[in-house]
């Protein structure tokens, strides 16, 4: 209608612009809950709570698995052998570079504690598998270390650290 | 169009209708006098296949949805219910997961078919991105279809798809949880699949209408690529049409059949007879075998992000194949050259397809790398070279000179005596 008249813009002309806009102002609110109600709900992120993991059963050398928000948790007891050799590698030859030290807690060297979820497209790498004794996905073939560095295949990143901490030597918070 | 009868409705009712609601001239004129071209072959038959196994999977899907439940704890027994409790429940579940089988195996041909005679050129692009967005849609269905079991292939299929969406960069990790509803694929996820699952087949079904609507408007193909120009070059829908269709449909169907009754695992994966289990991924794990060329072209890129755009690509390019193609000529039939890059690229396609179902090692890789290339240069390379160099062979004058001659089809036997004296 604007575009027909020449002459100063009308009460009609506002009222179409107005309309339009509380229009479209509603369609983007209705557009709110229609997407968050996909995200986790309150029960999947309660559910999601730190959890504690007594280490003192976990034999050298031993892998176990827990799980927290659903995920897979590896905690690696590492030998001296595994340890020495994650430690002694070139950083900077890595696809992803990261020293051993940066994923382990200070003084807790023998403690690998990772998500065991392929950073290429989320199956379960397998422990104590492939050339490096660390983990092997037997989805796309992504070789990790012993320290979860990605080493072979077509994964892009290290596998992810989750958040915890040592409550005591014996005892570790994920979470 | 004219010189064809119109509609007259036959009886009291359907002339009370006809002036209210003109459903019955619709579809007089849409499926009883709609033109045809007269030389249409068998490769014609599978859009109405199509249609069929549409139909099959949304009624075979409603009926399984009485009895299937969508949680965690209850979805894998309530299949295994399905399979040994309900009244042909095993009838019913085999009919729809060959069904997606059947319903894929259709599709290709009908793609291919369209790419062969050069059925998505001028003026059928919007027919022909319709096709497109059905099979992206089918894709879509099949996948959440595929998950609804609970199986470990259910599982690990929705947790590898799922984290394609994690290659985006910067709100891949956000869009994932949003799509999972949690922190890994969960109950949440299946819920949500179910709800999809069953909403898509009717967007489908509206997609095929504006499909079928778009077919009518520009005319159908035909194995010349030529437009019919007189009424010499088209036949009647009914009986012509109709018939053939019904007839590969029926050959189809003991296709089908063959398949429910004698090897109704053939299609699917033992590991999906185990329960979901998120703490074990199977060894080896392969999608279906309808998406196993495109498993192949992602696999085959050394980079996460890289391979998740080559898999979108393959799929969204066939959209821009109208333009990508710049050749005159619509058939293959007429263009030598074209004739063996398109063989070649359904060899390439059948090949990624086997390579998709091997381990990602050695040659394989090399050959999925190889072949990728080929899927991609074909659209991206030959199609825009090949239109402006090949050299086609001269076209026929019309659809009738092509199949008839002196007035007869060409190959037909002698017309019998009484028909001869007129």
């Amino acid at each position: 209608m604007t575009t027909m008249s020449s002459a100063e813009p009308t009460r009609r002309d506002f009222l179409y612009i107005a309309t339009a806009s509380v229009a479209g102002i509603g369609a983007a609110a209705t557009l709110v809950p229609l997407i968050a109600q996909m995200n986790p709900d309150a029960s999947t992120i309660a559910a999601g709570a730190p959890i504690e993991v007594d280490l003192s059963p976990i034999a050298d050398g031993q892998v176990i698995k827990v799980f927290w928000r659903g995920k897979p948790i590896y905690v690696n007891h590492r030998t001296m052998k595994q340890i020495e050799e994650a430690q002694n590698v070139d950083v900077a030859r890595l696809p992803d570079p990261q020293p051993d030290s940066a994923r382990v807690k200070p003084g807790h060297d023998q403690w690998q504690v990772l998500i065991g979820i392929c950073t290429h497209l989320g199956c379960i790498p397998i422990a104590h598998q492939g050339p490096y004794d660390g983990y092997f996905c037997p989805c796309h073939g992504s070789v990790y270390d012993t320290s979860g560095r990605i080493r072979q295949g077509p994964a892009p990143l290290n596998l992810a650290l989750p958040p915890y901490e040592f409550l005591s030597d014996t005892k570790i918070r994920i979470g | 169009m004219s010189g064809h009868p119109t509609y007259q409705p036959q009886t009291a009712f359907m002339r009370w209708m006809e002036r209210r609601l003109p459903i019955g001239g619709l579809v007089y004129s849409s499926f009883v006098v709609y033109p045809t071209p007269r030389n249409l072959n068998y490769w014609w038959t599978f859009g109405g296949i199509l249609a069929f196994m549409l139909g099959v999977q949304i009624v075979t899907g409603i009926v399984l949805a009485m009895h299937y439940t969508p949680h965690v704890d209850y979805a894998f027994d309530s299949v295994e219910q399905i399979m040994r409790d309900v009244n042909y429940g095993w009838l019913l579940r085999y009919l729809h997961s060959t069904g997606a089988s059947m319903f894929f195996l259709a599709a290709y041909i009908h793609l291919f078919r369209g790419m062969y005679y050069g059925s998505y050129k001028e003026p059928r692009e919007v027919l022909w991105i319709l096709g497109v967005i059905l099979l992206l849609l089918m894709i879509i269905t099949g996948f959440m279809g595929y998950v609804l079991p609970w199986g470990q292939m259910s599982f690990w299929a929705a947790t590898v798809i799922t984290n394609l969406f994690s290659a985006i960069p910067l709100v891949g990790e956000s869009v994932v949880t949003w799509l999972w509803g949690g922190y890994a694929v969960g109950n949440p996820t299946l819920n949500r699949f179910y709800s999809l699952h069953y909403l898509l087949p009717f967007v489908i079904a509206g997609v095929v209408v504006l499909h079928v609507w778009a077919l009518h408007v520009a005319g159908q193909n035909n194995p010349t690529g030529i437009e019919p120009k007189s009424e010499q070059d088209t036949v009647a829908f009914t009986p012509y049409a109709t018939i053939k269709d019904t007839f590969l449909l029926a050959v189809f169907c003991i296709l089908f059949a063959w398949f429910v009754f004698y090897m109704p695992n053939f299609l699917l994966h033992p590991d999906n007879y185990i329960p979901a289990n998120p703490a074990v991924t199977p060894m080896h794990i392969v999608p279906e075998w309808y998406y196993l060329p495109f498993y192949a072209i992602l696999r085959a890129i050394p980079n996460k992000l890289l391979g998740v755009i080559a898999l979108a690509a393959s799929i969204l390019i066939l959209a821009f194949l109208p333009w990508l193609d710049t050749s005159k000529v619509r058939s293959a039939r007429y263009r030598p050259a074209y004739r063996q890059f398109f063989w070649a690229f359904v060899i390439v396609c059948i090949g990624l397809g086997w390579l998709g179902a091997k381990p990602p090692e050695g040659n394989y890789v090399l050959f999925a790398r190889i072949f990728t290339a080929y899927y991609f240069a074909f659209f991206l390379v030959i199609l825009p070279v090949l239109g402006k160099i090949e050299r086609t062979r001269p076209l026929p004058n019309s659809i009738s000179e092509s199949v008839l001659r002196e007035g007869k089809p060409i190959g037909a036997p002698a017309p019998p005596p009484a028909a001869a004296k007129v």
